[in-house]
């Protein structure tokens, strides 16, 4: 179980599993319908769901909103708007991949930019200094989290419904509610800004921000795959009490996901400066239950064990390109709400369908 | 029992002599409720009421929803008023409706409802609504933006950038006094978007902050790139359009007007990033409530509208440094003096 979902999101592997699972279907062909192959398939592989859904709903947008969605620009533009909850959405998976959830991890990335911006911009701390201040907020948020669910023995949903409470009481007594402007961090400490920067490819237009969060994505997605860590990681989701058993250090391991989902967060933080323009304590008050939504819709389960970090990605992805298509497409922003929902229980519905492959 | 007896009359006496004490202005209770505590304009009127109600020697209560449309927090908070024997209530309602019976409720118990900056629905739900005129801070927002174009209004690009898809009424009257301002027609006036005229490019929600400001300007700038004109709700949202617009290298060609008058975006207008905007002064709509439930507690008067109108208008300015004959406005220097927040 924790092989062929490890192996699943490695491309090299993906090939291995697919040629071993044409075999084994050959063996009991006429046991077998054709939707079980797709079923079976699509188990082994998780990320290929939120695949096959990008692809469709751009391909369906290209037709009802026209030329002016599927412009470079257009699908470049989708990628920067979803670069932070891609950034969440990657932090996250560690922590439902260990049948956790993180309701906090947006609030732990706006008290982060608060911290560095503040620090920057109105105390005059130098930005080499200020930064490192948000990633060590970010790590230290996401350790609290950690060690309440494995010391208190707290269910993660709790702690975390408690701690997003806190760290946002944080933002807002921290910030006074006052957002830092654009023009004043230009002046002072203009390095805070600078996974806001744009590169032009061709017509599309990438910030410094989205190539990062690809980059988190690939090595968080190395690190699942081929090391310890990682496998540990899939086990204790899968079942705590074996993986204990079978050596694992459970509590050591839940501690280190948190503490790297925080330490992403802080990450998230500075490149969100860069995209908002300002230190906002207002914005990205949903982002964490949107991170949760690419994260589901990216199939990763959320009772622990399954799932592909790049599905999260490709989550995100599809969140934008509705958001996009509906309202080139001059769809109210209600049904914008709606569609989404759809969307959520359309991947639980997936996943549910394939857990009973195993069944 | 004698003994007994007098004791207790003694201490009844006390009791009461303790109670009488402070008596008169110390003994009147007022509860402010907000909808938020996260957002400025409501951490300033709250500010200005405190200090309003120790200047009074009045015992002010505060309570806040932990969203914006966080009603049964609100509801809670009333019948806690009511409960512990305050002489008024000032709210700024999320949900301006459903909030009406239980404000009822108060009144029955004979406490004073003011509604601040939101009216309620019907707006004489309530005692008296201190609040700045919505529509007409639109309204001028939207006559400066089409002076400013001049003869080019006629074929303008106008992008708007709304609060919530709930349209809550604040919203809705702004975005629809900034529309009759610049001289488009309006539909249903209770609802946005539903006008038809074609300078309009669309409308798209921002949550009143910054990355919601960014995320809708680039959404309508991709559904026609040559917008001009931008109405925002709030100046958080116009700092995020303006990045948007930035990265699009527009930023020049393109007009943006907002409200609310905080002093990030006072600065704004005077950098440039915001054409103009109007202020609104949260300060006031407090104190003045927590005057007029003084006055209530202590001589039965309610306080009333300003003539004409079926609110008390605690006054609204345009800011802006490029002034437009015939509507009147501050500079950018003034109007900082005057900010909030």
């Amino acid at each position: 179980m924790v092989d062929s979902n490890r192996s699943a999101d490695s491309g090299a592997e993906a090939g291995l599993v697919k040629a071993s699972a044409d075999t084994v279907a050959e063996f009991d062909a006429d046991k077998k319908t054709a939707l079980q192959h797709i079923q079976h398939f699509l188990h082994g592989n998780p990320a290929m769901v939120p695949v096959i859904i990008l692809f469709v709903s751009v391909v369906a947008f290209r037709l009802i909103a026209g030329e002016r969605f599927f412009t470079a620009f257009n699908l470049s533009l989708i990628i920067q708007q979803v670069t932070i909850i891609g950034f969440l959405a990657c932090a996250q998976t560690l922590i439902v991949l260990t049948a956790g959830i993180d309701l906090s991890i947006a609030a732990i990335m706006v008290l982060a930019s608060v911290v560095a911006g503040k620090f920057a911009v109105i105390l005059g701390v130098p930005s080499i200094i200020a930064i490192p201040c948000g990633f060590v907020v970010g790590t230290l948020g996401g350790l609290v989290n950690g060690l309440l669910v494995t010391r208190l023995r707290l269910p993660p949903f709790i702690v975390t419904l408690g701690t997003w409470n806190i760290f946002f009481a944080l933002v807002i007594w921290y910030s006074g509610s006052q957002s830092i402007r654009s023009q004043d961090i230009d002046k002072i400490a203009p390095v805070l800004k600078i996974f806001g920067e744009r590169v032009s490819i061709g017509g599309a237009v990438f910030t410094y921000g989205s190539f990062l969060m690809v980059g988190v994505f690939l090595v968080i997605w190395y690190v699942l795959n081929n090391t310890a860590w990682g496998r540990h990681v899939y086990a204790v989701g899968d079942d705590k009490e074996a993986a204990e058993l079978s050596g694992i250090n459970t509590n050591r391991l839940l501690l280190s996901v948190y503490g790297v989902a925080g330490f992403i967060a802080g990450i998230a933080a500075w490149v969100s400066i860069g995209r908002v323009g300002s230190v906002s304590p207002q914005s990205f008050y949903d982002a964490n239950l949107d991170s949760i939504t690419a994260v589901v819709i990216g199939g990763t389960s959320l009772f622990g064990g399954r799932g592909s970090i790049l599905g999260a990605l490709f989550g995100a992805l599809i969140v934008g390109v509705f958001s996009s298509g509906l309202k080139i497409a001059g769809v109210d922003v209600i049904w914008q709400r709606f569609a989404i929902g759809c969307l959520i229980i359309l991947a639980v519905g997936i996943d549910q369908w394939l857990r009973r492959v195993s069944a | 029992m004698r003994i007994l007896d007098s004791k207790t009359a003694i201490a009844i006496a006390l009791l009461g002599a303790g109670a009488a004490m402070p008596a008169a202005a110390a003994d009147i209770g007022a509860c402010l409720i907000t909808k938020t505590d996260i957002n400025p304009f409501f951490v300033k009127m709250k500010e200005g009421a405190t200090a309003k109600a120790e200047e009074l020697g009045i015992i002010l209560s505060t309570y806040a929803g932990k969203v914006d449309g966080d009603h049964e927090t609100q509801v809670q908070a009333i019948e806690t008023c009511i409960a512990s024997g305050a002489k008024g209530i000032m709210i700024t309602a999320s949900d301006t409706a459903a909030i009406v019976p239980v404000v009822e409720q108060a009144r029955e118990a004979g406490l004073l409802v003011i509604a601040l900056d939101t009216p309620l629905e019907p707006i004489d739900s309530a005692d008296a609504t201190f609040a700045t005129d919505n529509f007409k801070a639109g309204e001028l927002i939207g006559q400066w933006a089409a002076a400013q174009l001049g003869d080019k209004a006629g074929e303008a690009k106008i992008a708007m950038l709304d609060l919530s898809a709930s349209q809550p009424s604040v919203g809705v009257l702004r975005d629809q006094g900034f529309l009759q301002g610049f001289g488009i027609e309006l539909n249903d006036p209770k609802r946005w978007g539903d006008e038809t005229d074609p300078r309009i490019i669309g409308n798209d929600v921002t949550a009143g902050n910054e990355e919601g400001g960014r995320r809708a300007m680039e959404n309508l700038m991709q559904k026609d790139p040559e917008v001009n004109v931008v109405y925002t709700i709030n100046e958080p949202a116009a700092a995020g359009a303006y990045e948007a617009l930035k990265a699009f290298g527009r930023e020049d060609e393109v007009l943006i007007v907002s409200i609310d008058g905080g002093c990030p975006g006072v600065a704004n207008v005077a950098d440039g990033v915001i054409g103009a905007t109007a202020q609104q002064y949260p300060l006031l709509m407090a104190s003045k409530g927590v005057e007029a439930i003084k006055a209530w507690a202590e001589s039965g008067v309610k306080p009333e509208p300003t003539p004409g109108l079926d609110f008390f208008n605690t006054g609204v300015s345009l800011v802006t440094d490029k002034p437009v004959e015939g509507i009147e406005s501050i500079d950018t220097k003034e109007g900082g003096e005057r900010c909030w927040g």
